[in-house]
């Protein structure tokens, strides 16, 4: 029996996917786990693993096309294998890139222009191209919506492709470079950008440039926490992470503050019940940010082994979309860096970020005007103003901090 | 423009010049035109025009037997080439009135008189007049090349300028070169009945043409009784009272010698740049041209050099899309740095017609790119047969894995209409499919351009 592949929800808030790119082909023979093709979602470019075992036998959507969540986009089945009722169900949605004959005759549906895609679509709420850029975009994988055409009335034409190709990796809109290229010199080596490099200039440079972003900081005192840490890890084979106890307290802070735990909408605020925090991770070639769900509830040792879990997969790149998207607040360390303090870039779907310094001896007057040695911590709070207002950012981070300093108030 | 005369001044009113002009016009630019000759240039007066009056009263002149045909008697007793004369000069002095007519209606000043340049804004007249512009315009054309020993006299010796001028028909005439012109003068002399003997250098006549285009054409122009010799050099011309003798040497080194009342040179044409004063404003030529980069720019800022004088291909339609690129550089407008090579169409006059833009198959072959190659006959569209033009095809080149086309040629009737079809296609990127699916009009000659595009797509109905 052939098996439908049928297009998924590859992001939290997905309703409607764009194929990147087919990494498979027709013919080509797949097993469970293997990338099947890249779809773009609304947030980024994912990787579309394969649930089913055996030969691609169809592919329905073609690169450049659309489909909703449940749409069915391929067949999988045996070699030879009998398809033709199955395939009659093929996406409702038709690819602007290459409308298949036979197609249904209502009317081709083109992506709508989107924010995201700054090009000549925007304004003609039409993608022109010629036919034959179509057909070159189709051949070398070209998404259209990244191209910006020079042909009558903004048409993309073949010459606009050349241009892509040559500068720029041929992939979907987060290629697109947002400064100017520059001419390399002699001496310099010219690295092409890997997709998770695309993705991160695009999502980073979007918030950055997209939303204004306003910054406060406060030195926190860290021996009572550090003194429960080491209390609750004795006789622990794995020892919880200050990150364990962050996230924690910081979903506490938020489920108090449920305004920076919002998401701007464009037309309207989104405040989420459900405090899932991400934690930016390094790698080699760039950063993911897997995210905790529900950190608002959830005990310090749930989320210490979540957390643990996560971070081993996404080290190894192991981790599913849906594991590493749609964070309502981030946490970012460079503690174990050495940095005492800096500035982070919202990750959105969040309105704000926690950028996390070392903790260093430090001298403080207490209470009583006495100088003390105190384990400090400085945190500083990326806020997006279009969601968090100064007192309200300052009013979160002041409880948070309190939290920190005093984690008994958690439970208060 | 404080200080100078005009935006723009134009040297030369060919279909380069005056175009400029007027497109300055519309552009709201202050234009003037400089002419020393005649308006419209070699083109309206001396070339295109007059000549398609006679192609066209040659094939009245061909069809005569078809109304034979009919029943009808025909009496070419009273037939006199001068009233044929006297149409192609009506119709070259009607089209330069009416360039003359547009220059004024859209307020281009016309400047009768012979221009040099004197200055990198500034030109003199002969009566030492000097007209500034704030940028100039160079569009002096060319004029028929000149080859040792064959030098023209215009009585035996004949340039294209006075094959036009002619008002009696030779009963012989030798034609040294086969190119575009030399074929349509063939034709137009074949068909008055007139014996030609056409001498090309090269292998085949129309040399840069498509192979099998060619062929067609030379069976066609044998079977009316043209002598063709191709891979043939002439070395040597004798006049006398009673007419010229040309040694000729054809391929293999076998001389002879072909006796004609005249003869006519067609071997090409020589950039009108030598008298200029280009030196003055510090501009030298290439092989006669003048070098331009992007629109049209001389390496001197403001000055720009359009049509034959630059080494684009001498056509008529080319010097007006260039006057155009610069003009609209020169207000400011978005304008194509430089025509496409391959979108450039050709046209050549002859029946049967040919036409053809971009790619043949040995220059893509010569230059290593891929191709594909799909033709169509000419009688597989019924309109060919039923109009008795049965010969011909349209053929199109094209990129094997896109299929984009590279480039067309089509010989037979109306070619250098049919041609542009194809030719959007290329320019707007439409691939053949489009071409094939579109509906065609029954029964045209058109449909053989569609059928073409069938082929390529593998279904032609009426292979």
């Amino acid at each position: 029996m052939p098996e439908k592949i049928l297009m998924i929800a590859l992001s939290p808030t997905m309703e409607t996917g764009t194929l990147a790119r087919w990494r498979k082909k027709e013919g080509d023979t797949i097993a469970t786990g293997d990338v099947l093709c890249e779809v773009e979602t609304d947030k980024a470019t994912m990787d579309y693993e394969s649930g089913a075992d055996g030969t691609l036998l169809k592919i329905l959507l073609p690169e450049g096309g659309q489909a909703k969540v449940g749409d069915l986009i391929a067949i999988v089945g045996k070699p030879g294998e009998d398809y033709s009722a199955l395939a009659k169900e093929g996406p409702a949605a038709q690819p602007a890139a290459a409308p298949a004959p036979g197609a249904a005759p209502k009317a081709v549906a083109v992506k709508a222009p989107t924010q995201e895609h700054g090009v000549s679509a925007a304004t003609t709420g039409r993608l022109k191209s010629s036919p034959l850029a179509r057909r070159i975009a189709a051949e070398q994988g070209i998404d259209l919506h990244a191209v910006h055409g020079s042909g009558p009335e903004g048409r993309i034409v073949k010459r606009d492709l050349a241009a892509t190709s040559a500068g720029a990796p041929p992939a979907g809109p987060s290629a697109r470079p947002v400064a100017p290229a520059v001419a390399p010199r002699a001496d310099d080596q010219v690295i092409p950008l890997s997709r998770m490099r695309q993705i991160i200039a695009k999502r980073l440079s979007d918030s950055m440039f997209t939303s204004p972003h306003f910054y406060m900081t406060v030195a926190v005192a860290m021996d009572e926490l550090l003194a429960s840490r080491t209390r609750m890890n004795s006789g622990r084979q794995k020892k919880l992470s200050v990150n364990a106890f962050l996230m924690a307290l910081a979903g506490r802070a938020l489920a108090r503050h449920p305004q920076v735990n919002s998401t701007w909408n464009g037309d309207s605020l989104l405040r989420h019940a459900s405090a899932d925090i991400a934690l930016a991770v390094a790698m080699p070639e760039g950063l993911i940010t897997p995210v905790v769900r529900n950190c608002g509830v959830k005990g310090i040792t749930a989320i210490d082994t979540e957390l643990a879990d996560l971070v081993d997969r996404a080290r190894s790149g192991k981790l599913a979309p849906e594991e590493y998207a749609g964070a309502t607040f981030t946490i970012s360390s460079l503690g174990a860096a050495g940095i005492d303090e800096f500035t982070a870039i919202i990750n959105p779907p969040g309105a704000a970020i926690l950028a996390v310094g070392a903790v260093r001896k430090e001298p403080v007057v207490d209470d009583n005007d006495a100088v003390v040695v105190r384990q400090r911590m400085r945190i500083t709070l990326s806020c997006d103003h279009r969601v968090i207002d100064g007192a309200v950012g300052a009013a979160f981070l002041r409880e948070l901090a309190d939290m920190l300093e005093n984690p008994l108030l958690a439970l208060a | 423009m404080a200080g100078f005369d005009y935006d723009v001044l134009i040297i030369g009113s060919g279909p380069g010049g005056y175009v400029a002009g007027i497109r300055a016009a519309q552009l709201g630019l202050k234009a003037a035109v400089i002419e020393r000759d005649k308006v419209g240039g070699v083109c309206l007066n001396v070339g295109c025009i007059p000549s398609k009056s006679l192609i066209h009263q040659a094939e009245l002149f061909r069809s005569l037997p078809d109304l034979k045909e009919m029943g009808l008697a025909v009496d070419v007793k009273g037939f006199d080439y001068k009233h044929v004369f006297d149409k192609s000069r009506k119709a070259a002095d009607t089209l330069s009135k009416g360039v003359q007519f547009l220059l004024k209606k859209n307020k281009v000043e016309l400047i009768t008189g012979d221009a040099v340049l004197s200055g990198k804004n500034e030109v003199t007249l002969k009566d030492g007049k000097k007209v500034t512009g704030k940028n100039l315009i160079i569009a002096t054309g060319s004029r028929p090349r000149i080859i040792p020993g064959f030098e023209f006299d215009e009585k035996q010796v004949l340039s294209s300028t006075g094959a036009l001028m002619l008002t009696k028909l030779p009963k012989k005439m030798i034609i040294l070169g086969a190119g575009a012109i030399g074929v349509e003068f063939t034709h137009v002399l074949a068909a008055f009945g007139v014996e030609v003997h056409l001498v090309e250098m090269m292998d085949r006549i129309l040399p840069l043409e498509d192979a099998e285009v060619t062929q067609v054409l030379t069976r066609s122009f044998q079977k009316r009784g043209v002598q063709i010799y191709t891979s043939t050099k002439a070395l040597s011309l004798q006049k006398s009272a009673a007419g010229v003798s040309v040694a000729i040497e054809e391929k293999g080194g076998a001389r002879k010698t072909l006796e004609a009342d005249q003869m006519l040179v067609v071997v090409g044409r020589t950039c009108n740049t030598d008298s200029l004063g280009l030196e003055k404003v510090g501009l030298a030529t290439e092989k006669g041209f003048i070098p331009v980069g992007d629109w049209n720019q001389t390496k001197v800022p403001g000055i720009y050099a359009i049509g034959d004088v630059v080494n684009t291909p001498l056509l008529a339609h080319v010097a007006f899309k260039e006057g155009e690129i610069a003009v609209e550089h020169i207000a400011g407008k978005h304008a194509p740095e430089r025509l496409d090579p391959l979108s450039i169409p050709g046209a050549v006059y002859c029946e049967p017609q040919v036409a053809s833009f971009g790619l043949t198959e040995a220059k893509a072959t010569e230059k290593g790119i891929a191709f594909a190659k799909a033709s169509f006959p000419y009688r597989g569209a019924g309109k060919s047969v039923a109009i008795e033009q049965p010969e011909g095809f349209v053929k199109v080149i094209y990129e094997p894995k896109t299929k984009e086309i590279l480039g067309a040629h089509i010989v037979g009737a109306d070619a250098t209409e049919l041609i542009h079809e194809l030719l959007l296609a290329r320019t707007a990127e439409l691939l053949p499919e489009d071409i094939a699916t579109m509906i065609h009009a029954h029964p045209t000659l058109s449909e053989a351009v569609m059928e073409a595009m069938r082929t390529v797509e593998g279904w032609a109905i009426h292979a």
